[in-house]
């Protein structure tokens, strides 16, 4: 059954495709966007992502997509995220940019009104792409001028991980979904006080590299916020965004999370990993990474504790994009297309790499490891969600964050001061825009 | 020596590394001579060296020039410049981060450079008559240096890692706590100039090796004839006669110090709680160039680097004659 279907869509797309050639002679207006290739296309396009534990699916949708376009070549480019957007900005300034590539909110913008993305209005237009299936939030995140440029690929929240086993060394309850702040930091230091001596810490988070796993959602929880709704001013001075930041700075001093130099040298996800660190902060994203950790059993996940002023976590989602300057610009939208469909996405989800955006197809995510109770990522999206804190330059001022956000979180400084130059200094880039 | 001097023979001893430590050939004067010369020759010698200076014009001169130009403008995001004058070197002279990266340069410069000794030493011992596997020695010495610095960095980001690196378990074993090497304001550098010192070392010890070869036995011979003893010998055959080959090796350790980047870059990474009390000048022109992307201020940066390179080199070369002897 799911054959005939995959083969009557098939045609669909072969007909429209050549609909479209038929008038159009191939040529489309510059602002609706190219068309899709035809099957038989002969090409060879680039894929860029950032994220090496999700190189398997894509792989997998690769050989999936090559059985409907057998001539279109796709080659992956995997650059780490700390380097993505460097190397991205330098493609961009030369033109060669990859002819699809993975983008997100901090940067769309940027990249969108510097005309290097193609809108998407065409595969709307032509059925190719159903903006629909996705989630309204990422359609919104990823239009800049009343048009499109981005196919929601999936989305992320962020949720507590737990080790059992620590939790039950150290002889303290598990967490559950009811937790508050209070509860805990008390569990993160007691673990870290009962478990000293082998070394394990109570929590780990991302302290020094981007704030979606840490201070985002605490700064929101505690009733702050980063960037005022018109992506005009810094929250960073509201005294709301500084306790949310203090109750990292505290946790470090208090010994129940790693330093920042000791995060630096080894990441969060690697004390949590193997077995150093009893709590980790992080987003559905760590999924495909956990389910392969040799402490996998005892892993588990619970919504995020509730703040002074409320329970909240970052939602952020990535999309697929085609470079304006793409010279193959039909085989790199139906591969765009391809990448946005349901079966696409269900693969993805199915093999446990990233909670798909194409609505009906999160199931899958949950059920590829049913042990880590990931549906929690769903619960959260739907019930305590927050926009992630974007303007049109987001890459300045997140340089900012990482260059003074650690002098508070390691102690060095106090807290307000360093919230107060991050938020004057924000402001000054801001004020670029 | 604090005076620039604007003779001919000073632009002279700027272009002279690429020579190594051949003399300066006499420099063409305007008027007579060069004149006379080309009467002879013709255009071929001209035609014989136009393919290398067309890649060094294109490649090297050329690019210079435009940085020389971009250091004057402001970028947009993707391209596109305006003309802004001196502001971005009004901004570096009053960028603290500025006078921070210069000292990190010269301390790890500084740093490498006691590699020199060290590697006199050894390249002594490896010419030693009757010493065995020299050869072995000799690739085991060099290969750090051939090999890629981030293949390098990463084996030593473990070695230095604060928690788990066996750096630490060794200190540990004799009591001591030892701090995140790479991640630590101080620390940090040192660990970064550790590792410079020993990826550099190989290099120096195939040069003053070879220096050490071309040193003629009949001066040995004849010192010993008058009595020197084997220190005698040393200090006034052997440390002479190398200094050629220890001048060479000090102008090329200097500059590769001046351009630490990779090294620094792999090692800690640009997340790191200390980059900024550690980077390095070349450092802050990719921060700027590539991650702030403010590409006419880095221009900025990266002329004052070449400043200082061109400025450090030149006053070596007008020092060598003080101290260093061509047999």
């Amino acid at each position: 059954m799911k054959h005939l279907l995959r083969s009557a869509s098939l045609a669909g797309v072969a007909a429209v495709a050549l609909t479209l050639s038929a008038c159009g002679g191939g040529d489309d207006a510059a602002d609706d966007g190219a068309a899709v290739a035809p099957t038989d296309a002969q090409a060879e396009i680039t894929y860029a992502i950032w994220d090496e534990n999700q190189k398997p699916a894509i792989d997998q949708n690769i050989k999936d997509f090559n059985e409907k376009y057998p001539g279109i070549k796709v080659t992956v480019d995997l650059t780490p995220y700390q380097q993505y957007f460097t190397k991205l900005q330098t493609q961009g300034e030369s033109r060669t940019l990859p002819d699809v590539f993975w983008m997100n909110g901090p940067n769309v913008q940027l990249y969108a009104a510097n005309d290097l993305l193609e809108p998407i209005t065409g595969l709307v237009e032509s059925g190719d792409v159903d903006p629909s299936k996705y989630p309204e939030a990422l359609n919104e995140l990823y239009s800049f001028d009343g048009a499109q440029y981005g196919v929601p690929k999936d989305f992320d929240t962020v949720a507590l991980w737990y080790n059992t086993a620590l939790f039950e060394q150290a002889g303290v309850d598990l967490p559950t979904d009811d937790w508050t702040w209070d509860d805990f930091t008390a569990a993160a230091s007691t673990i870290s006080d009962e478990l000293a001596d082998q070394g394990v810490y109570g929590v780990v988070t991302e302290l020094n590299g981007g704030g979606q796993s840490s201070y985002y959602d605490t700064i929101l929880q505690a009733g702050g916020h980063v960037i005022s709704d018109d992506g005009k001013s810094s929250g960073y001075d509201d005294p709301a965004s500084i306790e949310g930041l203090r109750l990292w700075a505290d946790l470090v001093a208090d010994g129940a999370s790693p330093t920042v130099q000791q995060l630096s040298d080894t990441k969060p996800n690697v004390w949590f990993n193997s077995g150093k660190a009893a709590m980790f902060w992080s987003g559905n994203w760590s999924v495909a990474e956990m389910k392969d950790s040799p402490n996998k059993d005892d892993f588990g996940t619970v919504r995020l504790p509730e703040g002074p002023e409320r329970r909240a976590t970052v939602i952020h989602g990535l999309a697929n994009v085609v470079a304006a300057d793409s010279a193959n610009k039909e085989a790199a939208n139906a591969f765009l297309a391809y990448l946005g469909s349901e079966e696409a996405q269900r693969t993805q989800a199915e093999m446990g790499v990233a909670n798909p955006a194409y609505t009906g197809t999160q199931q899958a995510f949950v059920d590829s490891v049913p042990s880590f109770g990931i549906d929690v990522f769903l619960e959260s999206a739907d019930e305590m969600s927050f926009p992630y804190p974007i303007s049109q330059h987001t890459a300045a001022w997140n340089a900012l964050e990482n260059e003074l956000l650690p002098q508070a979180f390691s102690g060095e400084r106090p807290v307000e001061d360093v919230a107060q130059e991050l938020a004057d200094a924000m402001d000054a880039e801001l004020a670029k825009e | 020596m604090t005076s620039v001097d604007r003779s001919p023979r000073a632009g002279d001893g700027v272009a002279s590394p690429a020579r190594g430590s051949t003399p300066s050939p006499p420099v063409a004067q305007a008027g007579g001579p060069r004149r006379s010369r080309r009467r002879h020759d013709g255009w071929w010698p001209v035609l014989f060296v136009l393919p290398t200076m067309v890649g060094v014009v294109v490649f090297y001169l050329w690019p210079i020039v435009q940085t020389g130009y971009f250091s004057f403008t402001e970028w947009g995001a993707f391209g596109g410049q305006t003309w802004v004058g001196t502001e971005n070197y009004v901004r570096l002279a009053n960028d603290p981060d500025l006078g921070t990266a210069v000292v990190n340069t010269l301390v790890y410069t500084a740093i490498v450079l006691l590699g020199i000794p060290i590697a006199m030493v050894v390249a002594s011992l490896l010419s030693r008559p009757g010493m065995r596997f020299t050869a072995f020695y000799r690739v085991l010495f060099f290969m750090p240096y051939v090999a890629m610095p981030t293949a390098v960095a990463m084996v030593w980001r473990l070695i230095f890692n604060g928690d788990f690196g066996i750096l630490n378990w060794l200190l540990g074993l004799v009591g001591i706590d030892g701090p995140a090497w790479t991640s630590t304001p101080g620390f940090a550098l040192v660990a970064v100039s550790v590792v410079g010192l020993w990826t550099s070392l190989g290099f120096a010890v195939i040069i003053l090796s070879a220096g050490l070869r071309n040193i003629p036995p009949e001066l040995y011979e004849a010192a010993s004839l008058d009595g020197a003893t084997a220190w005698r010998q040393f200090r006034s055959v052997t440390v002479p006669l190398l200094t050629p080959s220890v001048f060479f090796v000090t102008v090329i350790t200097v500059i590769n110090g001046f351009q630490l980047f990779d090294l620094l870059y792999a090692l800690m990474g640009q997340a790191n709680p200390a980059i900024q009390q550690t980077q390095s000048l070349v450092y802050l022109f990719y921060n700027e160039a590539f991650l702030r992307n403010d590409k006419g201020f880095a221009a900025a940066i990266a002329m004052v680097i070449l400043l200082i390179v061109g400025a450090v080199t030149l006053l070596q070369f007008r020092m060598q004659r003080r101290w260093v002897t061509y047999a």
